[in-house]
């Protein structure tokens, strides 16, 4: 809405007045003013639908309801969030929603912040009213990353959605009509899931949802057999699980991750930055390569995001010799576990279990690509996306609030400020181009009068294609930074203008994930982004190169001539 | 041209897609869109059962029916015309296409043919735009209306066929009030007539010499959404699409009348929003549990009143319609009179 446009609106909910902006809805009046109105297929990243019609409310001078998340608030409108209309609709709809949605709560990793479970509560609802309909219904997964139950799907739509209009890969359709309509993949030979995870991230049943490992991870936990049991917690996790405790949006609560995973019963919890600053250190030694070496393919792209790896690999696998060799933090952090750590410590490598906690479901289609195995070894063992953490963390009752902080291991460090930031859109970017600048300064017959530089913000921020031109040491070096794959046509199409590319598939980087906690939506994440950027500035050493420790690891893995197995990897062009 | 829309306005030509929205309004507002790309859509889809005039009018005036065509696109000035047909039309395409082009409307008009199986659903005008476009076929929210962002986000005017034929009519002063009713008798149809539309149910059926000379009820505005009236209650207008049916109220067999039209929206539901889907799939599934008896359940009243209140578009709402008013009008009453009812059991033992 413009800003001319702002005059002064006043509408009355259940009897009180408030002020509204023009174009205002209703639904958004009511939550800013703490007025509860429920909400199923509402979701601020997605285009109005209006199809649960559990947000109904009444308007005085109309005989029939509206939805509150699509009706603007006009000057002078009285509405009633809780008539006798608006009851009967409200809880009508959502009994109708109860017999769509099969209650398999006793292993729902959503049960502690069921949407569901907190209306019927909050009505006094009995969700079984009607018989479940939908008891046969399939349930479609997505390697081993995502999957859909059809026997749990309301019907929303906002997974097709997600997945068509703001990732733009249009995996997802509904067939059929009525009561017979359903969510399935695609017959399209051309068009293949990138298992980012969005449909499960912006489903509000967990009908969609990762394909779990928990209960994988409490079978390790509950028979160790003398294993070493190392979780791995990844740069943006920290920044988000707060949520689900009660902590506000942006609370890096690092300690207490470390804290629950060590009552969870973890030997050592290791820090995915730790990873990351390897990760920079091997992309930044790449670029510079590239960069100097006429016969190499530039762009170079990041490969760090699985989602983006499975989407360039199906969709242009012609691009593959951009993508850079490096393997990503989890499985440099895994690797260097398994090689490194397991020599100093003296531990047979079959011997040590790893665990990750991400923000991602298409990681867990990382850790099971053979070609990233160690002498036989996959570098990770499980993953987790943070929602089954923070539902392991419940389940056991563990009080996340209140953990101290307790060591988490006697090797690794936290990292740098700059692995912290691979969290977000355009960190990555950020955090290879402190590390080459501070190379090239380093190697420069200029270096009297060079400062490397710390920061990049021009990188930084939500925008879905960032561009920028930036001088390493007198050469120009043209970076784009893709903020979701929706965005990523824009920036193939103008490939040779660029020498470096980041590519996140999920809006906002890992913040954004799939596998993120629930609710997310683009304002949640820019709260996250800042925590995140925060937490770098308070960090003593905020570049990768100066973590002496990671520096030691990467040296350690050149040395032994581990670099191939380790830190290294390569790609295929993938079929549907 | 102005002159035109205040013809309209005059003879307070509503539209006769079953709506009665006013034809002078819709128009005014897609003709004061600024945008120099609009479009013309006719929707020649009748769904709903029991109507039959649109294929009377492509049958017996489909000159002027082309002439209206012509009119509401220079009206607009149209970019592109669709004309929408169900299957059962489709086949005068060649006849309307070459009235077209004797009209100056050469290459200006897509046939569109109707989705098989697309149902109901498939003739409401927002979807229409939908599947214009290859879109899901289900309704649009709205606003914005078709009037100002429709067909590709453009201002586009949306008529049904009998509407744009009045148009036509209204252009050449000869348009007197007058609108097609179908009268059907048992879901057969008897035929089309075209009479004032100020006439009361029971004078439409005296005038065109259908009035039974037994029992009945009727069902007024289509054999699926419409409301059903009993025989005392004829003075009222014909709404909607303007449909009668009668039906013969000691033979007729009121499980199967409730199953068809519960059936109906449960299988014309587009399956968009909660009460409708839903809401029409459990009230066949109360109907198997309880049969009639089904009305004196807490939840059939819920379910219906709900239909009515939250649904996303005018099937949802109208989907109870037919079976309240046929309990309220029709069964209640009968029941009363145990003779009546003895009658009836009769019936549906000899269904059975």
């Amino acid at each position: 809405m413009s800003k001319e446009k702002n005059k002064e609106i006043r509408i009355k909910i259940d009897g009180k007045s408030y002020k509204c902006v023009s174009g205002e809805k209703i639904l958004d009046v009511a939550k800013r003013n703490n007025i509860f109105i429920p909400s199923l297929c509402h979701h601020s990243d997605l285009d109005i639908k209006a199809n649960c019609r559990v947000c109904v409310v009444e308007i005085k001078g109309y005989n029939r309801l509206m939805t509150s998340c699509s009706t603007i608030a006009c000057d002078g409108m009285e509405v009633f969030t809780n008539s006798p209309k608006v009851k009967l609709s409200r809880d009508t709809n959502l009994k109708l929603i109860f017999s769509t949605h099969i209650e398999k709560c006793s292993d729902c990793s959503s049960r502690f912040n069921c949407d569901l479970l907190s209306l019927a509560r909050r009505y006094g609802l009995n969700i079984a009213n009607f018989k479940d309909r939908k008891s046969k219904r399939k349930t479609y997964k997505f390697s081993n990353s995502v999957e859909i139950d059809g026997s749990q799907c309301i019907d929303c739509q906002n997974c097709v959605d997600v997945c068509s209009n703001v990732q733009k890969i249009n995996y997802l359709k509904k067939t059929g009509k009525g009561y017979k309509q359903e969510i399935v993949p695609t017959e399209d030979e051309n068009i293949e899931c990138i298992y980012c995870g969005q449909c499960t991230l912006h489903c509000p049943v967990a009908s969609a949802q990762e394909q779990y490992n928990w209960d994988e991870v409490e079978n390790i936990l509950a028979n160790k057999k003398g294993k070493k049991l190392i979780a791995m917690i990844a740069p943006s996790t920290r920044i988000s699980i707060g949520e689900m405790f009660g902590f506000p949006y942006g609370y890096n609560a690092a300690d207490q991750m470390v804290g629950a995973l060590k009552k969870l019963g973890f030997d050592e919890v290791v820090d995915v930055n730790f990873g990351a600053d390897v990760t920079t250190l091997v992309e930044a030694e790449e670029l510079l390569e590239r960069l100097s070496d006429k016969k190499a393919k530039l762009p170079m792209i990041t490969s760090c995001c699985p989602a983006w790896v499975k989407y360039l690999e199906f969709y242009r696998p012609d691009l593959i010799p951009h993508l850079t060799s490096s393997r990503s933090p989890q499985i440099h952090l895994g690797g260097i576990i398994k090689t490194y750590w397991a020599q100093k410590k003296n531990i047979k490598p079959k011997d040590i279990v790893t665990v990750s906690i991400m923000p991602c479901t298409a990681k867990k289609f990382e850790s099971r690509r053979p070609e990233l195995k160690i002498n036989g070894l996959y570098p990770i063992d499980e993953v987790m996306t943070v929602r089954e953490l923070a539902f392991l963390i419940k389940k056991n009752g563990i009080d996340f609030k209140n953990l101290k902080k307790v060591k988490s291991n006697d090797l690794f460090n936290d990292g740098s400020g700059a692995a912290v930031i691979y969290g977000a859109s355009g960190g990555v970017m950020e955090s290879a181009l402190r590390t080459a600048s501070h190379i090239i300064c380093k190697g420069s017959n200029k270096a009297k009068i060079c400062h490397s530089r710390l920061e990049f913000k021009e990188v930084r921020g939500l925008k879905g294609v960032k561009e920028v031109s930036i001088n390493l040491d007198g050469n120009k070096l043209n970076i784009a930074v893709v903020n979701g794959i929706g965005n990523i046509k824009e920036v193939l199409s103008k490939l040779k203008k660029y020498h470096y590319i980041e590519v996140m598939a999920c809006p906002g980087g890992c913040i954004g994930g799939g596998g993120q906690i629930i609710p997310s939506s683009m304002d949640i994440v820019q709260k996250r982004m800042e925590g995140l950027y925060s937490s770098d500035k308070k960090e003593k050493v905020r570049t990768a190169h100066d973590n002496q420790v990671a520096v030691e690891a990467f040296n350690w893995i050149k040395s032994n001539k581990l670099s191939h197995k380790v830190l290294h990897t390569k790609y295929v062009s993938r079929k549907k | 041209m102005a002159n035109l829309l205040d013809k309209i306005k005059k003879v307070e030509l509503v539209g006769r897609g079953g709506a009665s929205f006013p034809v002078y309004l819709k128009w005014k507002t897609v003709k004061s869109e600024k945008s120099l790309e609009k479009y013309l859509v006719i929707n020649g889809a009748e769904g709903e059962p029991g109507i039959y005039k649109d294929a009377y009018i492509i049958n017996n005036y489909p000159e002027e029916l082309m002439g209206g065509v012509k009119i509401a696109s220079d009206f607009i000035k149209a970019k592109k015309i669709y004309f929408y047909l169900n299957k059962s039309l489709y086949d005068s395409k060649n006849k309307l296409n070459r009235i077209a082009n004797s009209v100056g409307l050469k290459g200006e008009i897509i046939f569109f043919l109707k989705p098989v199986d697309s149902g109901y659903i498939a003739g409401e005008e927002s979807t229409i735009l939908n599947i214009i476009e290859g879109k899901n076929i289900e309704s649009r929210l709205r606003p914005p209306f078709p009037a100002c962002s429709g067909l590709f986000g453009m201002p586009t005017l949306i008529n049904n066929i009998e509407t744009i034929y009045n148009v036509y009519l209204v252009g050449k002063n000869k348009y007197q009030n007058k609108r097609f009713y179908s009268i059907n008798f048992n879901k057969k149809n008897k035929g089309v007539y075209f009479l004032s539309e100020n006439l009361s149910i029971k004078q439409v059926l005296k005038e065109t010499k259908n009035y039974p000379d037994y029992n009945f009820f009727v069902q007024i505005g289509g054999d699926a959404s419409g409301e059903v009236l009993n025989s005392n209650q004829l003075n009222k207008k014909v709404d909607g699409a303007g449909s009668i049916t009668i039906y013969n109220l000691e033979k007729h067999q009121p499980e199967k009348l409730l199953k068809y039209w519960l059936n109906f929206f449960r299988d014309n539901s587009c399956g968009k929003c909660t009460p409708c889907r839903e809401g029409t799939y459990r009230l066949c599934e109360m109907f198997d549990n309880f049969s009639l008896d089904m009305r004196k359940e807490k939840d059939f009243s819920d379910l219906c009143d709900n239909l009515f209140l939250s649904s996303f578009c005018a099937l949802g709402t109208s989907a109870p319609i037919a079976v309240l008013s046929y309990f309220k009008n029709v069964y209640e009453p009968l029941i009363v009179s145990q003779k009546n009812l003895k009658v009836l059991k009769k019936n549906v033992k000899r269904k059975k």
